[in-house]
């Protein structure tokens, strides 16, 4: 249990984070807030009753979203990633008790970060802490690696869209680059997707 | 042979590493196998001690295999291979070498959508199945009037659900993107968002379909099998990690799995199989909408009129590579991956159709030697004849008509107009 239970500095960027606390028990989401909004946190609780939690989760964008393990919601929280497709945020689950064996596993894993249910709720903040940092790290290692494998194949992408661009348009390199960048903005598409576009639409005509 | 392969033959007990075991499944009719296997002792008689484990929900499923509290579990086909892949999450590799059936999924619109598509395009809401153009008109009419876009469910993105539900859409014109929303809600929760208009329709696995019918919410207006006959849906899922600790008793659950699916498809044990999973541990819904599921589920030989799902018959439980290419041109095909993939290398690394031949070897079933097999080719009711004897297949047609040679998924995936695909289309060397 160490892991869970060790103390985490808070860091000062932590001070204004927004916690959503998808959790159909209310008296632990509402021990669970108060907790966090002692530490600093915003802390955040659907509706009661029947909520569109998706919509919730648009609205209110949190930083973290701490999920009971055992509800449905769950496949609603992973789903909710795309809306923050470019700037992901973790997940900490609520787990039972029964289970921190296998939970630790997956902890160390790195899968993710789990709070024991029956935690006091004071235990909360520094599993917050943790799951931020380690996912910061995670998210950080993933960029690299994946801008490291795109980054040389799109690059030739906008490379070669441009080519097409100052040839059809004859224009120059730097107009060619700000119309794909325009492309991109109005239709909130990626520089080497446009880029592909225009060069499908250049072989296709 | 015959006399030793009757009811009381023992089956040989192998070196089991693992004979107590943890099954995952999700109250979905396609959960059968597993219940039936359970119930009816074929577990037990491959010398397994299964307990099964009702999982809230797919994420769950996917975790509890990486932190090894499940040993196997019923996954979403496509979930073994985005989990393989990492895409929308962590990278866990997953294996499977046993599908636990085919069709079964539906598309179900509120009565209000309903009433607009009649109103709107009486002549397409008489054809079977319904093509998309009839919504399409709804969503353009919606678009003149400013209003906001209508949204679709399904369980689960990485699902036979969402990419049906996305080629009936495409084919009809409509882009499941840009002119409508498809989001994911939990299958028990599915009937009520579609009564309270938080959602106006959804794709998904039975019996979910009839109980909106049941509870007169929803109308189908469209069963999968007309979209893709014969479709794969859900499988069962290992990590590689496990399956290369335990190859012995991964065969012997396939094994029993493979003995209950062909159990499940004798007409005479279809009432019993109900009334096994329509207990409250394992399906929670009434033993009539169960039962109007299986009557809405063609069978393998395409006659609708025949009440049954497709557990065994036409190959159902094998493993097709085939199958597994389609839903990676998919998930390429919708932007649920990024980079290049693989298509041979990761079929055959998740889908391993050489650990369903060796588990099934000693039943002595007909099995096919091929690992894959066009899809979109038959339209007819066809004979495999690669097979240690001949399978009697199902047809494999595609609503528009389209052909998948498994050898040319990047040929396949350019000749779609609609397609979100972010990733170069080629195949990394």
């Amino acid at each position: 249990m160490s892991r869970l239970t060790q103390k985490v500095p808070p860091s000062p960027a932590a001070r204004d984070l927004r916690v959503l606390i998808v959790d159909r028990t209310a008296a632990r989401s509402h021990a669970l807030r108060e907790a966090l909004e002692r530490e600093g946190y915003v802390a955040l609780i659907p509706p009661p009753g029947r909520c569109d939690l998706l919509r919730c989760v648009r609205e209110l964008e949190p930083d973290v979203i701490i999920v009971d393990m055992d509800s449905p919601d769950r496949d609603i929280v992973e789903d909710s990633r795309r809306v923050f497709l470019e700037d992901p945020r973790p997940i900490v689950m609520f787990v039972d008790e029964s289970d921190s064996a296998s939970i630790r596993a997956a902890v160390d894993a790195g899968v993710a970060s789990y709070v024991v249910k029956g935690a006091s709720p004071e235990r909360v903040r520094p599993v917050v802490e943790v799951a931020l940092a380690r996912f910061r790290a995670f998210q950080s290692l993933k960029s690299e690696l994946d801008d490291a494998r795109n980054s040389l194949a799109e690059r030739k992408l906008v490379e070669r869209a441009k080519g097409l661009l100052m040839e059809r348009r004859s224009c120059s390199e730097d107009e060619a680059y700000r119309m794909l960048r325009r492309m991109a903005m109005s239709r909130g598409q990626r520089l080497a997707e446009v880029a592909r576009n225009v060069i499908e639409m250049a072989t296709l005509l | 042979m015959l006399t030793i392969r009757s009811a009381g033959w023992e089956a040989p007990q192998e070196d089991l590493e693992k004979s107590s075991l943890r099954l995952g499944f999700v109250p979905l009719l396609d959960a059968a196998p597993l219940v039936v296997a359970k119930e009816r002792g074929f577990f037990r008689r491959h010398g397994l001690d299964v307990e099964l484990s009702r999982e809230r929900s797919w994420a769950n499923v996917r975790d509890n295999l990486e932190a090894g509290r499940l040993d196997a579990a019923q996954m979403l086909a496509p979930m073994t291979l985005a989990a393989t892949l990492g895409a929308g999450a962590r990278a866990v590799p997953m294996v499977t070498a046993l599908s636990l059936g085919l069709n079964g999924n539906a598309i179900t619109v509120s009565r209000s959508l309903l009433g607009r598509m009649q109103e709107i395009d009486p002549p397409a809401m008489r054809r079977s199945p319904v093509p998309a153009r009839a919504l399409k008109a709804v969503l353009d009419e919606d678009r003149r009037r400013g209003r906001p876009p209508l949204a679709f469910a399904v369980v689960y993105p990485f699902s036979a659900h969402n990419y049906e539900l996305r080629y009936w859409l495409a084919t009809g014109g409509v882009d499941p993107d840009r002119d409508l929303e498809i989001r994911t809600v939990p299958p028990s929760a599915m009937v009520e968002a579609l009564a309270d208009g938080t959602i106006d329709g959804y794709c998904v696995g039975e019996p979910w379909g009839a109980y909106a019918a049941h509870s007169a919410c929803g109308h189908t207006i469209v069963r999968t099998y007309d979209v893709w006959n014969n479709a794969p849906e859900k499988v069962l899922g290992v990590t590689r990690a496990w399956a290369e600790r335990h190859p012995c008793t991964h065969r012997a659950m396939v094994r029993a799995l493979i003995e209950a699916a062909r159990w499940i498809d004798r007409p005479e044990n279809r009432l019993e199989t109900l009334h096994v999973i329509a207990g409250e541990s394992f399906v929670d819904a009434p033993v009539e909408v169960l039962e109007r599921a299986l009557a809405r589920a063609p069978s393998a030989d395409g006659d609708a009129a025949v009440a049954a799902g497709t557990f065994y018959r036409g190959a159902a439980t094998f493993p097709w590579r085939s199958h597994a290419i389609w839903f990676l041109t998919q998930m390429l095909r919708w932007g649920q991956i990024d980079a290049p993939v693989d298509f041979a290398a990761v079929s055959a690394a998740v889908y391993r159709c050489e650990i369903y031949r060796e588990a099934a070897e000693p039943l002595g079933v007909p099995v096919p030697l091929v690992d894959s097999k066009d899809e979109g080719v038959h339209d007819a009711p066809w004979l495999l004849g690669e097979a240690t004897s001949p399978i009697a297949m199902g047809p494999d047609a595609f609503l528009d008509r389209r052909t998948f040679d498994p050898n040319e998924p990047l040929r396949y995936l350019a000749a779609f107009a609609a397609t979100r695909a972010i990733a170069p289309l080629r195949t990394p060397r």
